[in-house]
C-alpha cells in the first residue's frame, strides 16, 4: 500500500508541479485557458494513477478485492469514475466558500450510463462531439448559464484500460456497448467564471 | 368630551396592548401568538422558540438553511441523499434550479402552511420529479405510461433517501423469503471501541471493573442501598464510571461541582452521539432549542393519560442509575404512547420473540422491542475515521416515510419484498405487523423485468 501512496503522491506532485509553472510562465494573471489545462492535468493525472495503481492493480493483477458502483454496500473500491465525481462535488462544495477559485467540472458521455451525466448545454453537445470526432483536440468556448458568463473547456476521455471498456458495454444502462480500447468514451468539462 | 373620552380609551387599550405584544415578542416563552399558521409535526413541540429556526433573520434564506441543516444536516449528506446540494451547485444544472430550487430545504418543506402539508411534510405538488426525470421511460422502459402521481408510492422513490429503493439494490435482493435464514439485530459494541473514542474521559475513569469500596462519592454522603446496588450492578460499575464522572458538573466559573440530578449533559460526556440525536428526534428536541423537557401532554399522538405530565430527558426512559435497557426498549415507551400501533404491539409476534429473548429462550438480538425498530442499532460513521453500532436515538431517522426503516430495521429478519409490501400496508402498520401484508409494491418486479431485458441484450452477461 506505500508503494500505491508514493505512486499517488508523486503522480499529484508532478501533476500539480507542471500546473504551477503553467500558472507562473503566465505572469500575475492566468490565462483562463491554461488555468482550464492545468486543472485537467492535475485531474486527468489523478485519475490514471487510480485506475492504474490502485484500482487494476488490486482487482486484475493481484485479484483481491473487486470495484462497484455500489462500493459501500459491497465493500469494494470506488469507481474511478465515481473517484473523479466525487472529487468534483467537494470541489463544488469547498470552492462555495472561495469565490477566488471558484470552478467546476464534470465527467460527461454522449453514451453516458446514467443519462443525468449526458451533455446539457449546448456548449457541452458541441464540444463532446468534437472531441470524439477530434481525436487528440480539445474545445474551448464561453456560455453564459443562470446569468453568470463562464469559460467552459471540454476534454476527451478516452478508454485507457479494457476494464473501462468491458464495465461500459456491459453495464445495463449503457447505451452503447460497442467500445473499444483507446475509443473516446466521453468528456471532462470545466467551466470557469469569467465575468468576475 | 364623549368622544374624547373614546378616543381615549381606545389609545390606552391599544398602548397597553402593544406593550402587552412587545414583551411577547421580545421576552415571551410562546409566541405561537404571532404564528402566521400551524406549524407540522415535525415542528410543532418547538413552535415557541421562533429563534430555533428564524435564526439571524426572518427572509435569508440561507439562515434558514443553516436552521434546518443544524438538525437534519446528518441526512442531507450521501449515501442518505439522493439529491444532495453538490449536485444542484454545478452551473450546468442552472437551468433547473430556475424550474425548482433544490438548494434550499424551504422550498419544498414549507412551515406554518398546514392546508398545502402532507405526510412527509412536503409542501410541493407532487409532479416535481416530472422537471427533471420526464423521459425517464426512455431509460427504463418499465416506467413507460406511468403518471407522475406514481413516483413517489410507497416503495418506489423517495426525494432523498432511496437507500433500500434503487435498481440494483431491488435486483439483488428480488428473491428473498419472507423471513430470512438469519433473524438477528446487529450487536451493541460502544464498550469494545472505547479505546478508538478520542473525547471519552480515559484519564479519569479508566476501564475496569469497580466495586461498593471503589464508589467516590462525597465522604459523609448516605448513599440509598438500592442506588448502590442499580450502580454496581450495572455496564456503569462493569467499565470504571464512579459516580463522579455523572454527579460532578460544570458550575460557575466552570469549576466542578456535585449535583444530585445531572441532566442530559452529564451523559454527553461519554454519550455524546446518542444525545445529539436523542436531541435531532421529537423526544429531545426542545432540550435542543433551549426549551423545558418534551412532555406527553404537548404530542399530537395519543399519549397515556397519566404520563402526561412526565417529562423527557435521558432518564426518563433509562431509568436512573438502573439503566436497563430492556426497560428502555419496550416498557418505557408504552408508559406513555397509547396510539393503536403501539397498543397492538403486545399482541404481535415481534413481542413474542421479545419475550423469548428476554426469558433467555432465544439469543440476545432475536427479539423485537419497540427500540429495535424505532432506535435501531445501526452502524454509523461516527467520524471521518471511526465507524460502530450506535442506537440510532432519533427516531425520526426511520420514522417518515416508512421505507427509511427497511435497511437498518427490517432487512435483518425479513426479505426485501415482503418489507416493502409491509411498509405500505397502512393497515399492518395499525396491527402493529400482525398478518401478512395485503399490498403488494411491484418496484421489485419492475426492476426484474429491467434486468431480465439487459441480460438479453447482452446474452446474459452482468457487469
Amino acid at each position: 500500500m506505500n508503494k500505491t501512496k508514493l505512486a499517488v503522491s508523486m503522480g499529484t506532485a508532478i501533476a500539480i508541479a507542471s500546473a504551477t509553472t503553467t500558472l507562473n510562465a503566465a505572469g500575475d494573471m492566468v490565462p483562463v485557458k491554461a488555468m482550464a489545462d492545468a486543472l485537467h492535468l492535475v485531474m486527468d493525472s489523478d485519475r490514471t494513477i487510480y485506475t492504474r495503481k490502485i484500482v487494476n492493480r488490486l482487482v486484475k493483477k493481484d485479484k483481491v478485492i473487486k470495484a462497484s458502483e455500489h462500493f459501500e454496500d459491497d465493500k469494494a473500491l470506488v469507481l474511478p469514475a465515481q473517484m473523479f465525481r466525487f472529487g468534483a462535488e467537494l470541489v463544488q462544495k469547498r470552492s462555495e466558500k472561495l469565490p477566488d477559485v471558484n470552478f467546476s467540472y464534470s465527467l460527461q458521455s454522449l453514451w453516458p450510463v446514467n443519462r443525468q451525466n449526458a451533455p446539457k448545454t449546448k456548449a457541452e453537445k458541441d464540444g463532446l462531439k468534437f472531441v470524439a470526432e477530434n481525436k487528440g483536440k480539445n474545445y474551448y468556448t464561453e456560455e453564459t448559464l443562470g446569468g453568470k458568463k463562464y469559460f467552459t473547456a471540454v476534454y476527451a476521455d478516452t478508454g485507457v484500460a479494457p476494464v473501462c471498456v468491458s464495465c461500459h458495454n456491459k453495464h445495463k444502462d449503457s447505451p452503447k456497448r460497442d467500445f473499444k480500447l483507446g475509443d473516446v468514451m466521453g468528456g471532462v468539462v470545466i467551466r470557469i467564471p469569467i465575468d468576475g | 368630551m364623549k368622544h374624547s373620552k373614546l378616543w381615549l380609551l381606545w389609545l390606552t387599550i391599544i398602548v397597553i396592548s402593544g406593550a402587552y405584544l412587545t414583551y411577547l415578542l421580545i421576552d415571551g416563552e410562546d409566541k405561537t401568538m404571532f404564528m402566521p399558521g400551524a406549524m407540522t409535526g415535525g415542528h410543532h413541540q418547538i413552535g415557541v422558540a421562533c429563534e430555533a429556526c428564524h435564526t439571524d433573520s426572518f427572509t435569508d434564506k440561507e439562515d434558514m438553511q443553516k436552521a434546518c441543516e443544524s438538525c437534519h444536516g446528518e441526512q442531507r449528506k450521501k449515501p442518505f441523499d439522493s439529491h444532495p446540494r453538490a449536485k444542484f451547485t454545478d452551473p450546468r444544472n442552472a437551468d433547473r434550479l430556475e424550474n425548482i430550487d433544490a438548494l434550499h430545504c424551504i422550498t419544498c418543506h414549507v412551515e406554518h402552511k398546514p392546508e398545502i402539508t402532507q405526510k412527509t411534510g412536503l409542501t410541493q405538488p407532487v409532479d416535481f420529479c416530472v422537471h427533471c426525470h420526464q423521459d425517464i421511460a426512455e431509460e427504463r422502459p418499465s416506467h413507460a405510461g406511468m403518471g407522475f402521481e406514481t413516483c413517489a408510492s410507497a416503495g418506489c422513490h423517495n426525494f432523498h433517501n432511496n437507500r433500500a429503493l434503487y435498481t440494483d439494490f431491488l435486483v439483488k435482493h428480488m428473491h428473498e423469503a419472507d423471513m430470512l435464514d438469519k433473524q438477528k439485530m446487529p450487536a451493541r459494541e460502544f464498550a469494545s471501541v472505547l479505546e478508538d473514542i478520542a473525547t471519552y474521559p480515559h484519564d479519569r475513569y479508566p476501564v475496569g471493573k469497580l466495586e461498593v469500596k471503589d464508589m467516590d462519592a462525597p465522604e459523609g454522603m448516605q448513599v440509598a442501598d438500592d442506588i448502590v446496588h442499580d450502580w454496581v450492578t450495572t455496564a456503569h460499575a462493569g467499565s470504571g464510571v464512579n459516580c463522579t464522572a455523572c454527579h460532578m458538573v460544570s458550575g460557575e466559573d466552570d469549576k466542578k461541582v456535585w449535583d444530585d440530578h445531572p441532566d442530559h449533559r452529564a451523559c454527553q460526556t461519554c454519550h455524546d452521539i446518542e444525545v445529539n440525536q436523542f436531541m435531532q428526534g421529537k423526544h429531545g428536541m426542545r432540550l435542543k432549542s433551549g426549551l423545558s423537557p418534551m412532555t406527553p401532554a404537548q404530542a399530537r399522538l395519543p399519549m397515556k393519560a397519566d404520563s402526561h405530565d412526565t417529562e423527557l430527558t435521558c432518564n426518563t426512559c433509562h431509568q436512573t442509575h438502573a439503566y436497563k435497557l430492556e426497560t428502555a426498549a419496550v416498557e418505557a415507551c408504552l408508559g406513555c404512547h397509547d396510539d393503536k400501533h403501539s397498543i397492538a404491539y403486545k399482541n404481535s409476534s415481534h413481542y413474542e420473540l421479545w419475550q423469548k429473548e428476554s426469558k433467555g429462550e432465544l439469543p440476545e438480538g432475536s427479539g423485537v422491542s419497540c427500540a429495535t425498530c424505532h432506535m435501531p442499532r445501526t452502524s454509523i460513521d461516527v467520524s471521518d475515521w471511526l465507524r460502530r453500532v450506535v442506537v440510532q436515538h432519533n427516531q425520526n431517522a426511520t420514522l417518515v416515510p416508512n421505507e427509511k426503516m427497511i435497511r437498518p430495521v427490517c432487512l435483518n429478519c425479513h426479505g426485501l419484498g415482503f418489507s416493502i409490501d409491509a411498509l405500505a400496508d397502512e393497515d399492518l402498520v395499525q396491527r402493529n405487523f400482525k398478518g401478512k401484508p395485503s399490498k403488494h409494491i411491484n418496484s421489485i418486479d419492475m426492476a426484474e423485468q429491467d434486468n431480465k431485458r439487459h441480460l438479453e441484450e447482452t446474452g446474459g452477461e452482468t457487469f
